[in-house]
C-alpha cells in the first residue's frame, strides 16, 4: 500500500476516534471542569485560525481583498453565500489587476 | 447551517422516519456539494488519483480535516504530521459525540458503531434539533439524513477529482487561494462561541510567529496551541455557554 492510503487509513481511524470517542471516555464524568470545557470549545477555530493566518500575511492584495470581503459576508451569512463571495472578490480583484 | 422544518408529526414506522431523514438531507447536500467537487479538484491538483481522493471522502468524511489533509500533502509533509493535523480539525467531534451518545441510548450496539461514524457537524446540528422539538433520534430517521449526505458528498468528490485531473493545471490560477478563503469560512462559523475574538487572535499571532521562527507546518500545532491554552486560561464566568455543546455536557 501507498504512503497516501496508510495517511488517509490512519486519518480515518483517529476521526471515527473523535465521533466515539466523546460517547466513551467525557460521558464517563459526571462533570467536564469549566476551563477543560473552555478549551474543548475552543480547538475548532484555534487550528482552523492557523490556516488562514499565514496565507494572509503572505497574501497578496487581491487575496488579502478577498479575506475581508468572505470575512465580512461571513457575519450575516452561512458557509456558502459567504464562500462564493470571497472567490468572486478574488476573481474580480486579479481581473482588475492587484 | 440551514435545513427544512420537517413537517412531519411524530412518526414511528421506520419507512417514513426513514424518509424524513432523508428530506432533511437535501438543503445540506445542496449547501456541501459545490465543497465536495472543490475538494475533489483540490485533491487532484495536490497530486491525489481519484481513486485516492473517493477514499478518503469514504472513509474519513469529514470536509475540514480532508481540506486540511491534501493541502499538507501539496506541502510534502511528514505523514504523521498530516495525520494529526487531521486528528486536530476533527478533535470538536469530541464533544458532539458525548452528547449525541444520550440521544441513541435505545440503539443497538453495532448501529451505534454505525452512527458514530457519520457524525459530522451537520450531523449533530439536525440531531440536536430533531431531539429539541420533542422526536425521538432513532436510527431510521437518522440513516436517512446520513445516507442523503454521504452518497453524493463520495461520488461529487470522486466526480471532481476526475474532471479536474482532466483539466490538468490551467485553473490553477483560481483555485490556489480557495482554501484560505474556505478556512477562513469554517473559521468564522465559529464566531458566535464564547472567547472567539481572543482565541482566534492569539492563534493567528503565535502560528504566523511560528512559522518565521520555527517553520512549517509546526505553526499549526504551536498556533491551535496557544489559542486553546488561552481559553483554559480565561476564567469561566459565564454559566451558559452559547455553543450547541457547551452548555449541557453535565
Amino acid at each position: 500500500m501507498s504512503t497516501t492510503w496508510w495517511i488517509i487509513l490512519a486519518g480515518a481511524v483517529v476521526t471515527y476516534l473523535t465521533r466515539i470517542g466523546g460517547h466513551l471516555v467525557l460521558s464517563r464524568f459526571e462533570r467536564v471542569h469549566p476551563r477543560v470545557e473552555a478549551a474543548l470549545d475552543a480547538v475548532p477555530a484555534a487550528v482552523l485560525t492557523t490556516l488562514v493566518a499565514p496565507a494572509a500575511v503572505s497574501a497578496e492584495p487581491a487575496e488579502l481583498g478577498a479575506l475581508v470581503v468572505a470575512g465580512l459576508v461571513a457575519l450575516r451569512f452561512d458557509m456558502l453565500p459567504m464562500f462564493l463571495a470571497g472567490a468572486a472578490a478574488l476573481g474580480l480583484l486579479r481581473w482588475v489587476g492587484l | 447551517m440551514s435545513g427544512t422544518h420537517a413537517s412531519s408529526r411524530v412518526s414511528h414506522p421506520p419507512a417514513s422516519d426513514f424518509n424524513s431523514g432523508l428530506r432533511a438531507s437535501v438543503p445540506v447536500m445542496i449547501a456541501v456539494f459545490p465543497f465536495s467537487i472543490l475538494y475533489g479538484a483540490l485533491a487532484a491538483q495536490n497530486g491525489l488519483s481519484v481513486v485516492d481522493a473517493t477514499l478518503m471522502s469514504a472513509l474519513i468524511f469529514g470536509g475540514a480535516s480532508q481540506m486540511v489533509g491534501i493541502d499538507l500533502f501539496g506541502h510534502k509533509i511528514a505523514p504523521w504530521l498530516i495525520v494529526l493535523s487531521i486528528f486536530a480539525v476533527n478533535f470538536r467531534h469530541v464533544l458532539y459525540s458525548a452528547t449525541f451518545g444520550r440521544r441513541i441510548r435505545h440503539w443497538s450496539g453495532p448501529r451505534k458503531a454505525l452512527g458514530f461514524f457519520f457524525l459530522t457537524d451537520v450531523h449533530f446540528a439536525e440531531s440536536e434539533r430533531r431531539a429539541q422539538s420533542g422526536k425521538q433520534v432513532g436510527f431510521a430517521w437518522y440513516f436517512g439524513l446520513s445516507l442523503g449526505i454521504y452518497v453524493p458528498w463520495v461520488v461529487a468528490s470522486g466526480a471532481g477529482a476526475f474532471f479536474s485531473s482532466l483539466l490538468g493545471n490551467t485553473h490553477e490560477l483560481g483555485l490556489d487561494f480557495l482554501l484560505p478563503i474556505y478556512f477562513l469560512g469554517l473559521v468564522m462559523e465559529f464566531h458566535k462561541r464564547p472567547l472567539f475574538l481572543p482565541v482566534v487572535a492569539v492563534s493567528a499571532a503565535a502560528s504566523v510567529l511560528a512559522l518565521w521562527t520555527v517553520g512549517s507546518p509546526w505553526h499549526v500545532s504551536i498556533g491551535a496551541l496557544a489559542g486553546i491554552l488561552l481559553a483554559a486560561a480565561i476564567p469561566p464566568k459565564k454559566h451558559g455557554l452559547e455553543s450547541p455543546v457547551g452548555g449541557d455536557v453535565p
